[in-house]
C-alpha cells in the first residue's frame, strides 16, 4: 500500500499533518504499537526538517507485510555535509525557528534511533532525501 | 490519577481540551525542546512547558499525552487551544515556574 503526502517548506501551522496521518492509518492496519510510536517520532522530525529547511517536500510511504519504507523528497537547499548533519547537538536552524523549541540538533539522531534502517542523500542547492524502513516482522 | 484530579489538587486553569480531563495521568515530563519531547515523553504522562504554539498540540497528539501544563502563566495561542478541543487533550495552566510546577507534580504523582 502506498500513501503520498505533500509538505510545504516554512509553514509550523501545518508540520505534523502528515505524520499523523500516517499513525492513523498503520493503527488501522493493525500495526504493533511499538513499531507506530517509533515511527512517529522518526518521521514527525523528518515532516519537521522539511518544514524548516526546505521550500516543500513530498513524502511517500509504503507499508506491507514485512516492513514500512518512508521516503522524503524536498526541494531545498540540500546538506554540504551529512556526517555533521547527524552529529547531535549540530544545527542550522533559523533563531525563529529555535525560539519555538525547535532545531536543537536532534532531529536526524532521534530518527536514527527509532528506525531499522536510515539513508540521506542530498544534493547542495537541489534537495536532500531521506529514507527509513523499519521491519514489522523478526528478521 | 486522572487530569481532573490534577486540575483540582494543583490548583490548574483549564484553557482548552475539556473532554480529555479524564484522561488517565502515569507521569511527566519537563522541556521546551520540542525534539527532546518528542524522542522521550511517554503516553499519559503529563508535559509541562512554556511553548504555547500549535505545534505542541501536534506533538500531544502524536505521542498521546494526557495533557500540557503551561507554566509562568502563560496563555496558549488560539490554533493550539483549536487542536486541543479537537484532540481532547486538555491545555492546563499554571501562574508557578516550570521548577516548583514539576516539583509539585512529582510530589503528587509519587503518593
Amino acid at each position: 500500500m502506498e500513501f503520498v503526502y505533500e509538505v510545504e517548506g516554512g509553514n509550523f501551522t501545518k508540520a505534523g499533518n502528515a505524520s499523523s496521518a500516517v499513525k492513523k492509518t498503520m493503527k488501522q492496519l493493525n500495526v504493533d504499537p511499538k513499531i507506530v510510536k517509533r515511527t512517529v517520532v522518526a518521521l514527525y522530525e523528518a515532516e519537521v526538517n522539511i518544514v524548516a529547511h526546505a521550500y516543500g517536500g513530498v513524502i511517500t510511504v509504503n507499508v506491507n507485510a514485512e516492513h514500512i519504507h518512508i521516503v522524503l523528497d524536498d526541494n531545498g537547499p540540500g546538506i554540504p555535509d551529512i556526517d555533521l548533519a547527524m552529529q547531535e547537538g549540530f544545527s542550522t536552524a533559523s533563531s525563529k525557528v529555535r525560539e519555538m523549541g525547535f532545531g536543537a540538533g536532534m532531529g536526524l539522531p532521534n530518527i536514527k534511533k527509532n528506525v531499522d534502517e536510515l539513508k540521506v542523500s542530498s544534493e547542495v542547492d537541489k534537495g536532500t532525501r531521506v529514507e527509513m524502513k523499519t521491519y514489522l516482522k523478526n528478521q | 490519577m486522572k487530569v481532573c484530579d490534577l486540575v483540582e489538587q494543583l490548583n490548574l486553569k483549564v484553557f482548552c481540551g475539556e473532554q480529555g480531563l479524564d484522561n488517565e495521568v502515569v507521569g511527566g515530563y519537563t522541556s521546551d525542546l520540542l525534539s527532546d519531547v518528542m524522542g522521550n515523553v511517554d503516553e499519559n504522562q503529563v508535559w509541562i512547558t512554556l511553548q504555547t504554539h500549535k505545534n505542541i498540540m501536534a506533538i500531544a497528539s502524536l505521542k498521546e499525552v494526557a495533557a500540557v501544563i503551561l507554566v509562568k502563566g502563560y496563555k496558549p495561542e488560539q490554533a493550539a487551544l483549536e487542536q486541543s478541543n479537537e484532540e481532547g487533550i486538555p491545555i492546563l495552566g499554571t501562574d508557578l515556574e516550570t521548577f516548583e510546577m514539576s516539583g509539585e507534580l512529582f510530589g503528587l504523582l509519587k503518593k
